[in-house]
């Protein structure tokens, strides 16, 4: 089995240092894989997320990005390592225009922006027209993809979304996984956070299922759909996500 | 002996009534979070009403009334509360840093209008021969120590008085809207009123606190209202310990002990040429002094006691 | 009429100059900076260092003013960004990573003033003092207005510095990492850019264009230690007028503010010119919040 590409091995941490909301959590990321992170609310997948990307403090524990130690850096430096984030909220910046929030997206590039720019409108061709509309004034499809977008621009080899679909209609979700799956295949690995399980599971190749800041259950995404201790967890007992 | 004595119920004076504006601060800023800049802009709004209440007639001033003091004291709490609400309404209910631009803002224009609008202030002269309490009791010792009787029972009183608001429902709520607004708004508490509360009543601590300094020493001019003591009281309020009625009032002492020794410190071991600095001097080391309390004990010499009501020691009442 | 306008913008420059680093600071660092004048201050009086060092301003083609001035503002920027570069270092930089409150902030940058102005006392004594001693010559322009040979300088220079400073916002990358920043400092470092280092600048370009407008400001009107803390209030003031998260909206309030108070000063009496901006303020505040350029909350 090749190197993860994503590593994340009993983490502990938190907001503040004395009240851990992670209480070991392992997670990995293999090249190429969608993975998903579930869990009910305050479980800690945010907060998971967060520490990765260095804006949550860590007690213990480690984040490794190809193999390399990465706990506790700097958020500033990751993109330039690789390592693309996609925040829920606040995920782009609404007085800048798209194309300024793009351009913003790949000042960490090493690739040429102007290149990179093209790939992203390929990719999303709406933003095409919306491109001189500041950011506020989207909706909130349309400025998923700007946010998106930006994170691709620096040429990530590791994407990861808090909670892609909050906020989104069924059918706009339905479209934006869509696009996770185009861009996974052009060779980037993604981990997603997630409430929406299905939709999530739907695209993954594996999942996981946090609790309290633990890891509860791990497997395949099939097997995560279709178990009853997962469909428990979420839905109450004798349900399943899928049946 | 006496001299040394009769100096000690100076100071003591002094430093009793600039522990009003410290406790005044105390209210807007340990209660509620609230940064007033312009705490000098009070005191002389404070002074100037009592001035102008209590005063003999000036035939190129306003004023002239030659009420009682009290009431002149209790003009001077009423109007401060007045520009209070003037500056606070429009700028607490936004951001609380619109507050310390407002306040700065409204002692500004205070001090213009005592330096320039001589028709009613007198401009630089000031309003002078404001009546003394208790004058004719005795020598000038004896005055002063009935007056020092009186400044150390309006400071127990409003002591006191804080020390009961602290513990009471209002200043439970006070403390949960400066700690958490969002869970306080979420209980249907206004904090916008709260805090104007505060911040008024905080003011009108001030403006008794000169009135009390007008009466006292029985003269207002613009030079009593310079922007170094909203900064003296800054310091006094941190270095006793902010959110800390002991506090504030234990810091002034310290504080203005260390303003009134100083001067004399610097003007006796500075050299001639630097000794007339000796005030601008004083003003960068207690500046220092602010600076390094923050960086290093921010919560001043008496940290903020944590509060739990009586009842809920006691296992709580309907509240 | 004319010369109010004149006055007004004249007066507007330093103001415009000086609201910009407090905008800046403001919204990259979180909170109103109270020392901003005395930065001017500062930046005025290391300028005549250089000058009393040098012997003379100079005098180019006539001007009150040659190349010692404009070594001598070099110099001023210098100075004055490591003043600001230091006591961020040591103060203002500590208490934010200690976590410490807008309040904390805004009472150490009164503080910080505070000992600026006075230490300027202490070391040039309170009373005015100017680069050149003589009388400017002043040009007649239409509308019956004057002004002097100096304060078409402040104009050009003020206009030259907006314009850059516009260019440098909206094209330059540390620039819309600024603005970024403003914004959004968490998304910010997400897209990779070091907040502590635009902090660094945010300070730079505040005390640059300070160390400028003092330097102007001395040239146009003399010194003596109060003049930037006098210049505080219309700079909070055009900062609110303008509405806080716009920098495009400072500059306006500021010429506002600056016209505002010329005309005070005409119709009213001089001494009240600092009056006008706080009921700029307050009125603001009342009906329109958000000010002219701002956005709603």
């Amino acid at each position: 089995m090749s190197q993860p590409d994503l590593q994340v091995q009993d983490l502990v941490g938190g907001y503040v240092p004395d009240v851990p909301i992670l209480r070991g959590v392992s997670v990995e990321v293999y090249p190429g894989e969608i993975v998903t992170v579930l869990g009910p609310n305050g479980a800690g997948k945010s907060t998971m997320i967060k520490a990765i990307a260095g804006l949550v403090g860590v007690t213990s524990g480690k984040v490794l990005l190809h193999g390399q130690d990465i706990t506790g850096r700097k958020t500033h430096t990751l993109i330039r390592e690789g390592l693309a984030y996609v925040p829920q909220v606040g995920n782009v910046f609404v007085r800048l225009s798209v194309a300024e929030n793009l351009e913003l997206g790949g000042f960490a590039a090493r690739t040429n922006p102007a290149e990179r720019l093209k790939q992203i409108l390929a990719l999303f061709p709406d933003l095409q027209r919306l491109k001189h509309l500041a950011a506020g004034k989207l909706s909130g499809g349309q400025r998923q993809m700007v946010a998106v977008g930006r994170a691709l621009m620096a040429a990530p080899k590791v994407l990861m979304l808090d909670e892609p679909s909050a906020g989104l209609s069924p059918k706009l979700t339905e479209v934006l996984f869509g696009k996770l799956l185009e861009i996974r295949a052009t060779g980037i690995s993604i981990l997603i956070v997630e409430q929406n399980a299905k939709a999530a599971l739907a695209i993954s190749d594996r999942g996981y299922v946090l609790a309290e800041g633990q890891g509860r259950f791990a497997g395949p995404a099939q097997e995560l759909l279709h178990s009853p201790e997962v469909g428990a967890l979420y839905l109450g007992a004798g349900s399943r996500l899928a049946s | 002996m006496m001299d040394i004595f009769s100096y000690v119920v100076f100071f003591l004076i002094i430093a009793g009534i600039f522990s009003l504006s410290t406790l005044g601060l105390n209210m807007q800023w340990g209660f509620s979070g609230l940064l007033s800049v312009g705490i000098v802009g009070f005191f002389g709004v404070g002074a100037y009403t009592t001035a102008f209440i209590t005063g003999p007639h000036y035939t190129d001033g306003f004023g002239g009334f030659g009420l009682p003091i009290p009431i002149g004291l209790v003009g001077a709490m009423l109007t401060s509360g007045l520009f209070a609400l003037v500056v606070g309404f429009p700028t607490i209910r936004l951001r609380h840093d619109f507050l310390a631009i407002g306040t700065f803002g409204i002692a500004t224009c205070i001090h213009l209008l005592a330096m320039n609008w001589r028709s009613v202030t007198r401009g630089f002269d000031g309003l002078h021969s404001l009546p003394k309490p208790f004058a004719g009791a005795g020598s000038p010792l004896v005055v002063n120590m009935l007056f020092l009787a009186l400044v150390v029972l309006i400071v127990g009183a409003v002591y006191w008085a804080m020390q009961r608001m602290l513990r009471s429902p209002w200043g439970r709520v006070q403390r949960a809207i400066r700690e958490d607004e969002q869970a306080a708004g979420a209980l249907g508490k206004n904090a916008f009123s709260y805090r104007l509360q505060s911040f008024v009543l905080g003011s009108m601590l001030m403006g008794l606190s000169g009135a009390l300094y007008a009466q006292f020493t029985g003269y207002i001019s613009p030079q009593d209202m310079l922007p170094i003591f909203t900064f003296q009281v800054f310091v006094m309020l941190i270095v006793g310990g902010s959110g800390n009625n002991r506090g504030a009032i234990v810091g002034t002492v310290a504080i203005w002990a260390l303003w009134t020794v100083s001067e004399t410190i610097l003007v006796n071991i500075l050299p001639p040429i630097m000794a007339r600095q000796a005030s601008t001097i004083r003003v960068v080391m207690v500046g220092f002094i602010l600076v390094v309390m923050l960086l290093y004990r921010p919560q001043g010499l008496i940290p903020e006691e944590r509060v739990v009501s009586p009842e809920a020691r006691l296992g709580g009442r309907k509240d | 009429m004319m010369q109010v306008i004149v006055d007004g913008l004249v007066a507007a420059s330093f103001v415009s100059l000086g609201v910009v680093g407090v905008s800046l600071i403001y919204n990259i660092l979180n909170f109103p900076s109270f020392a901003q004048g005395d930065y001017l201050t500062i930046g005025g009086y290391m300028s005549l260092i250089v000058v009393l060092l040098l012997g003379t301003a100079g005098s180019i083609m006539g001007l009150q003013f040659g190349w010692p001035l404009i070594l001598a503002a070099f110099c001023a920027i210098l100075l004055t960004g490591l003043i600001a570069e230091l006591l961020d270092r040591t103060i203002f930089g500590t208490l934010r990573r200690g976590g410490s409150s807008r309040i904390t902030l805004i009472m150490a940058s009164f503080g910080v003033a505070l000992m600026l102005r006075n230490l300027i006392v202490i070391f040039f004594g309170p009373d005015p003092t100017y680069y050149v001693f003589a009388i400017q010559p002043a040009l007649h322009l239409w509308g019956g207005a004057r002004i002097t040979q100096n304060e078409i300088v402040v104009l050009a220079v003020t206009v030259v510095l907006v314009m850059g400073l516009h260019l440098f916002l909206t094209r330059t990358k540390l620039g819309k990492s600024m603005r970024a920043v403003s914004e959004n400092p968490s998304l910010a470092r997400v897209n990779g850019i070091d907040v502590d280092n635009v902090i660094r600048w945010t300070w730079f370009i505040g005390s640059f264009l300070a160390a400028i407008a003092g330097t102007l400001f001395g040239l146009a009107n003399g010194l003596q230690p109060y003049f930037g803390f006098e210049l505080l209030l219309p700079m909070f003031a055009a900062l609110i007028v303008g509405g806080v998260t716009n920098i495009y909206g400072a500059i306006l309030g500021a010429v506002l503010i600056g016209i505002a108070e010329s005309l005070t000063v005409k119709f009213l009496a001089a001494e009240y010119r600092q009056a006008v901006s706080f009921i700029a303020v307050i009125l603001v505040l009342m009906v329109r919040p958000q000010g002219l350029l701002g956005e709603k909350e």
